[in-house]
């Protein structure tokens, strides 16, 4: 019985859920699903340099968001924890021998060891992979005014031109780093 | 904010953040399996995600739903004028999503899971959040 809260759950079935946060959080809040902006309320609860764009009072903003996230941590410990699934995740083979191809051997995981450990953060490509690809996504998200949930989710939700836009931009800059830069960073 | 309503917003996150795992939303092999399009399964969460959002958000709207605490709904509209900040920032946001395999949501789920080397990309992202706030006024919107 409890095998469904250790396996993968199907895209027909996590689809829908994560659709679901839009009106659960709307109904029972009035809120706009978007996880991105807790990391501008982090940067407005510290903002040393005094920056404009930090000035607001953050606690209004924030505290439902930044306790939601809260949340996603703890789900992340009970899905990838307590009931994380033994198994390798079923990739395609194509992906598979594409990344072996790349370089990657670790294949147990929901992340490979090669590039997700503190020890790879002493090589040049975990370093770009963690770092870099860090910022890009806090400056990217923010510079879009939003990320996979605040465009993807709620503004196609909405059906807002400016998300459909920014959803493109996701797959310009998502498919240039997968088939023409990544190869090089791991070479 | 009560007490009951930070344990609202909890419980939603905490589902939020399970489903981001049992669904392997968060790895890294399945953002890169998606751009390569060697699969339907990430295509089919973000497709059903949005068609259930779009479904429940016409029904909200059209009813002139109120929220729990009886205040109207409104969803601010987005500037779609700005195509600058989109086009550019949303591409920045895509190479940085492919790069770690991780979008926001992911990277604190992952930290969840014990998979502690994300503080790194957590703090890179702050840094890159912080440094957007920075120059904000000097780049195209």
């Amino acid at each position: 019985m409890f095998d469904i809260l250790y396996q993968p759950w199907p895209w027909y079935v996590a689809g829908p859920i994560i659709g679901l946060t839009v009106p659960v959080l709307l109904l029972l809040g009035g809120k706009m699903f978007g996880v991105s902006a807790n990391l501008r309320h982090a940067c407005a609860a510290c903002n040393f340099g005094n920056v404009e764009f930090f000035n607001y009072d953050w606690k209004k903003a924030g505290k439902w968001n930044i306790t939601f996230l809260v949340g996603s941590v703890l789900g992340g410990f009970l899905g990838g924890f307590v009931f994380a699934n033994p198994e390798p995740i079923a990739l395609a083979q194509s992906t598979i021998a594409d990344l072996q191809a790349m370089g990657i051997q670790d294949f147990n995981g929901l992340v490979p060891d090669d590039l997700f450990t503190w020890g790879a953060l002493g090589t040049v490509p975990g370093l770009i992979v963690l770092i870099l690809g860090g910022f890009l996504v806090g400056f990217g998200a923010r510079y879009a005014g939003g990320c996979t949930s605040g465009h993807a989710i709620s503004g196609l939700s909405d059906l807002q031109l400016a998300s459909l836009i920014a959803v493109i931009g996701f797959f310009i800059g998502g498919l240039l780093m997968t088939w023409f830069i990544y190869p090089i960073i791991l070479s | 904010m009560k007490f009951s309503e930070y344990l609202k917003y909890l419980l939603i996150g905490t589902a939020f953040g399970f489903v981001l795992m049992k669904s392997e939303v968060v790895s890294w092999f399945r953002i890169q399996e998606m751009f390569r399009f060697d699969a339907f399964h990430m295509y089919g969460i973000i497709g059903l995600a949005v068609v259930v959002g779009i479904i429940s958000v016409q029904i909200i709207k059209r009813n002139n739903m109120k929220d729990a605490q009886g205040n109207p709904i409104s969803i601010p509209p987005k500037d779609a004028s700005q195509v600058k900040r989109y086009l550019i920032g949303g591409s920045m946001f895509g190479l940085g999503w492919a790069l770690l395999g991780a979008c926001p949501g992911p990277m604190f789920a992952l930290l969840g899971s014990g998979l502690t080397i994300m503080v790194i990309p957590i703090l890179a992202a702050l840094a890159g959040t912080y440094t957007y706030g920075i120059l904000r006024d000097k780049i195209p919107h």
